[in-house]
This record gives C-alpha cells, sequence and structure tokens, in this order.
C-alpha cells in the first residue's frame, strides 16, 4: 500500500516533468522533420522561387484589393487607410506565423485515410510534432512578409500618440495572435481524427478567420462579433489590441483591460488545443480510422 | 524473461457504423476483428504470422506496436505495455510496412538513414557499424546517394528494411516485406534476414502471402483467421493439418497420355504441360526422380499451396466451415 502511494506521488510529480520533456522532444523532432522537407524542396529550387513569389504575389494582391476600395471611399466601417492597413498587417502577420509553423495540420484527415499515419506512431518522437512537420513550406514565409510590409507602412502612416503600452502591443499581438491560430490550426486536426473530410471546416476558422480580421469589427453583425470574441476567440487576435492602440471604442462594450489578455487567451487555447488533440489521438488509437 | 513479445487474451473490438436502409438512424455493429489471441514468441526466434486478409493480421501488428489499444487482454512487447509506453517501445523495435514507405522520396536514400541517426540518437559508432553491415549485405552501397523515387521497388524495399534496423531493435516486424519483388530480389531478403537473426538474435514477426517467405525463413507459423489463432507450430505441420498440396508442373518433350504415379496425381493436361498434386509435407525430389526416370522431361517447377487454400483446406477437413 505504501509503495503503491509512492508511486503514485512520483508519477504526479513527473508528470509536469514528463510534458515538458515532451515538449522539448517535439521541437527537436519539429526541427529536424522540418529541415528534411527545406531540403526536399531545395531539390526543386526553381519550383521552390516560383511558388514563393506566387505565394507572395497572391497574398499582396488582397491589400491591393483594399487598396482600390479606399480610391473611392475615406473611411470604411469609421476606419481610415493606414487604420485598417494595421489591422491587416497585424492578422496577417500573425496568421503566417502560425501558418508556417502549423499549417500543415489540415493534412491529417488524408493520413488517417491513407493509414500512413501508422508510420508516424512507430516513431520514437511525438506525433504532433510530425504531422505540424509534414510538407514543411519555407514559400509560406511569402505571407508573412506582405503582412509584415502592410503592418510596416501602417506604422509609418498611423496618427497615434505612441506610448510604451502601445508599442508593446505590436509584440504582443503577433506572438499571442500566431498561438492563437496555431492552437486552431491543432484543434481543426484533432477534430479530423473524428471526421477525415473536415479539413475545410479547419480552413473557414483559420483563413476565413485571417480574412474577417484584416477588416474592422464595426462592419460585421453584431452575432459574428461576439461569436469570434467568446466562441472561437480571435478578436484577441488583433481587434481588441489594435483598439487600445487606435483608441477606438472596443466591440460589444467590453472593458479595456481586455486589450492586454491576449496572452491568457493564447495559452488557454493552446492548452484546450492540446486536450483536444490527444483525446483525438487516443480515439484514432482506440478505433484505428 | 527469455519471452519478448507475449499476447495473453487480446481482443479488439470495433465499432462499424452503418447507414441503415432508407431510415436515417444508424445501425451500430460490432466487429471483432482480433477475438482472444493468446501466444508469446521467444528472444530469437523467427515467426509467420498468416491469414487470410481482413482475418485480423495488422491489427495483431498494430497492438504490437502501441499504434492500437486493445480491447482486452494484455500484450507485452520487451517488457512494455506497448499502448502505454508507446513512444520508450518505438526505440526497441523496427516496423516495415511493406507497401508504405518512410523513406524521403525526392532526398538520396542516405538522407533517410541521417534522419533516423538523429531522430532515435543513434550513438555515432553504432549508427555508422550498422549502416555499413546493411549496406553491404543489403547491396546498398549504390543507392545511398540516389532520391528515393528513383529507386525499384525491390530497392526500395531494402532501403526499408536498413531504416528500420539502424537503432538496432530487438524485435522486428515486417509487414508482407516480399510483396511485389522480383526473384533476386526476394531471395537478397531472405538471406538478410536469415543472417539478422542468426548474428544479431533479433526477434522477427513476419506477415506474408507468400508461403515460401515462411519455409525459408521461420520455423514457426501461427495462422489466424476471424480473429482467432487456428494454427500454431511448424509449417510442416500446417501441410498435415491442412493436407494441403504442392503443385509440380512438368514439361514433358511431347505431348503423352497423364503421367502415372503412386504417390502424385495428375489435375490438369495442357499439349506436353502436365500438373501434378502431392502432398506438401511430402519432398519432391524422389518423385522428380521417378518421372524423369520414366518420361521425356524437358522442365519442371514446383508452386506451393497458397495460403487460403491451405486455411480453406484446414477448415474443410475439421468441418468448421
Amino acid at each position: 500500500m505504501a509503495e503503491t502511494v509512492a508511486e503514485v506521488t512520483v508519477r504526479h510529480r513527473d508528470a509536469p516533468v514528463g510534458r515538458l520533456r515532451g515538449a522539448a522532444e517535439g521541437v527537436r523532432a519539429y526541427r529536424l522533420i522540418a529541415g528534411m522537407w527545406i531540403r526536399s524542396t531545395l531539390a526543386y529550387r526553381a519550383s521552390f522561387l516560383m511558388t514563393a513569389l506566387g505565394n507572395f504575389l497572391a497574398t499582396g494582391l488582397d491589400f491591393v484589393a483594399i487598396l482600390l476600395m479606399f480610391s473611392h471611399i475615406d473611411a470604411l466601417g469609421g476606419y481610415t487607410l493606414p487604420e485598417v492597413a494595421f489591422l491587416y498587417g497585424a492578422s496577417g502577420a500573425a496568421f503566417g506565423l502560425a501558418d508556417l509553423v502549423m499549417g500543415s495540420m489540415d493534412r491529417l484527415g488524408r493520413r488517417v485515410r491513407d493509414g500512413t499515419l501508422d508510420t508516424l506512431l512507430v516513431r520514437p518522437v511525438p506525433v504532433l510534432a510530425q504531422v505540424a512537420a509534414d510538407r514543411f513550406a519555407l514559400r509560406r514565409l511569402g505571407r508573412i512578409t506582405q503582412g509584415l510590409l502592410v503592418l510596416g507602412y501602417a506604422l509609418l502612416t498611423l496618427d497615434v500618440h505612441w506610448t510604451p503600452l502601445r508599442a508593446l502591443m505590436i509584440p504582443l499581438m503577433l506572438l499571442s495572435g500566431g498561438a492563437i491560430f496555431a492552437a486552431v490550426f491543432v484543434a481543426g486536426g484533432a477534430f479530423q481524427f473524428v471526421a477525415q473530410d473536415a479539413s475545410e471546416v479547419q480552413n473557414s476558422f483559420t483563413y476565413g478567420g485571417n480574412q474577417m480580421l484584416q477588416y474592422p469589427p464595426t462592419v460585421f453583425a453584431k452575432d459574428m462579433v461576439r461569436g469570434v470574441t467568446f466562441v472561437v476567440p480571435l478578436a484577441f487576435v488583433n481587434w481588441l489590441p489594435a483598439m487600445y492602440v487606435l483608441d477606438r471604442p472596443y466591440p460589444l462594450d467590453l472593458p479595456q483591460w481586455v486589450a492586454f489578455t491576449p496572452p491568457l487567451v493564447a495559452a488557454g487555447c493552446c492548452a484546450l488545443a492540446g486536450a483536444a488533440w490527444r483525446a483525438g489521438l487516443r480515439a484514432y488509437r482506440s478505433t484505428g480510422s | 524473461m527469455t519471452d519478448v513479445i507475449q499476447l495473453d487474451g487480446v481482443e479488439k473490438v470495433f465499432e462499424v457504423r452503418r447507414k441503415n436502409g432508407r431510415r436515417l438512424r444508424r445501425e451500430r455493429k460490432q466487429v471483432r476483428a482480433v477475438d482472444g489471441i493468446t501466444f508469446s514468441v521467444p528472444r530469437g526466434e523467427m515467426v509467420g504470422y498468416i491469414g487470410p486478409n481482413g482475418a485480423g493480421k495488422s491489427t495483431t501488428i498494430k497492438m504490437l506496436t502501441g499504434i492500437l489499444t486493445p480491447s482486452g487482454g494484455q500484450v507485452r512487447v520487451a517488457g512494455l505495455d506497448p499502448s502505454r509506453e508507446r513512444t520508450r517501445l518505438a526505440r526497441r523495435i523496427g516496423v516495415v510496412f511493406g507497401q508504405r514507405t518512410t523513406l524521403w522520396w525526392d532526398l538520396p536514400l542516405y538522407d533517410s538513414y541521417r534522419l533516423a541517426h538523429r531522430m532515435y540518437r543513434i550513438p555515432d559508432d553504432r549508427f555508422r557499424a550498422n549502416l555499413d553491415r546493411c549496406v553491404e549485405l543489403l547491396d546498398l552501397g549504390e543507392l545511398l546517394d540516389v532520391p528515393v523515387r528513383q529507386l525499384s521497388l525491390g530497392q526500395r524495399m531494402r532501403g526499408d528494411i536498413a531504416a528500420a534496423l539502424l537503432h538496432d531493435p530487438e524485435v522486428l516486424y515486417l509487414d508482407e516485406p516480399t510483396i511485389g519483388l522480383d526473384v533476386v530480389s526476394k531471395a537478397k531478403v531472405r538471406t538478410f534476414l536469415r543472417d539478422l537473426n542468426k548474428e544479431r538474435g533479433t526477434t522477427v514477426l513476419l506477415t506474408t502471402h507468400d508461403l515460401t517467405d515462411i519455409e525459408q525463413l521461420c520455423e514457426r507459423v501461427m495462422v489466424i483467421d476471424h480473429g482467432r489463432l487456428v494454427y500454431d507450430g511448424a509449417l510442416a505441420g500446417l501441410h498435415e493439418v491442412g493436407g494441403s498440396e504442392r503443385t509440380l508442373v512438368v514439361d514433358l518433350e511431347r505431348e503423352l497420355a497423364p503421367i502415372e504415379l503412386a504417390d502424385a496425381r495428375v489435375v490438369k493436361v495442357e499439349g506436353p504441360r502436365q500438373w501434378l498434386a502431392f502432398p506438401a509435407s511430402a519432398s519432391a525430389a524422389p518423385l522428380v526422380a521417378k518421372i524423369a526416370e520414366r518420361y521425356p522431361l524437358v522442365d519442371l517447377s514446383v508452386r506451393e499451396p497458397d495460403i487460403e487454400s491451405v486455411i480453406a483446406r484446414m477448415y474443410a477437413d475439421r468441418g468448421l466451415h
């Protein structure tokens, strides 16, 4: 009896350490596999350069559409061009970051269907890292670059009285925002354990969410804004911190301090996504499909 | 503990949902893919695990590697519980899925080995020694710099087998290691596995459709059907139990009347070619000698019974079906 109790305490004390070690192993495995994919892409150098350029241009055209719009109007939902560019750049760069690291999660369903997920399960490294690093594509840097360029343009043209706290919001948006999007990618991947053809559902939250965040919240219906604040908390990626920087009223009459909560929201999202992932993997291992 | 693989009453039940006619309600049905299997494999043994498609072979292998969690019973591999200690077990087993390569398609073969080196944290000297050995015995020397996509099926399979062995696994699972290979590649793979087992004492469990694999490699064979172990013993015994027959294909100089022999019967004649069936447990040599003595023999070959027919006969004899 005494032995069992001791064993249980040891296991409990080890649990967080084990998880931390697992995370370190995951990052290491991710780097190894991503490195292999980079070498694979560089085997076709010309094709890599063209897709990277294409990626950059395709995302770039997106912003050109906004520029065209502003050649006819002075404000969109009460926001000027530099303000919209600020929202656009922050969301684009944060999403680009998540897309670079986790963008391959939508391939999980295919791996489940064709059975190649099994080959990942017999390796001594975390499955999540292997799935996330699958087909790691440097061309996705095109999206980040484009987002950062638009953000840079916004910072140069914005009429804002910069304080340390306001400046702090920029890295906070990119990092927390990236983490929130990454959590959505992982949760979407976990969902594909159950529904293997659900990658489009995930895309509507990731790519679709990014599209939405590039415009001010004032142009959307209240229920939609409520949804991306309280259900899938994408509003914390850029809207709320940006409202603080731009000194704009918050959507849904939220208090001012919520602008500082994105790191907490991101941590919560990642924890939930991690739990969903583990549940999904457990379900797969009991059903095999 | 000398048993490196132990299964005790292992079960795997899947719940299959299917749409029920016009009604929208879905019907749930339980499928017992593995239905109470018990066996153990001592360290250093080479065992064939055979059965028809859908018999539960791969489900068993998936439970032995920790991919699937059993619904019931106990599994131990190398002293570990595969489903709970999957990543720890992964360092101690090697797995080759016949039709799914784990090699990197667009990169030279050597790059896949370098990844394994780092992913499994194989000590440099062990990695060198193991790789050199595999390169020599599996004839990979000239392939190391070739992108995997340019390899033939046989070359790729040899490459995959090497990849599964670089970290000195105690147990090697092979799922159809010779499927689709040409005769030369098959022979290379078999010789390699025999040496590996003899020299390293690596325990090998292989599934196959090719009874020749079993005949040349395994002293013991287990047959699974409908999720149950229906035979566990020597291959010769399996033929006796099943009363299965091998076929001798004989090419004569010219068309002749069916060959008459006491211990074989002609099952088919097509011009100068005749097919003779004889008990699989008997040797072909005396038979061949007798034919050569009495008939103008040009060419001959021996065909093994396929697994499906062996198992079908086994059931027929026992009246199980």
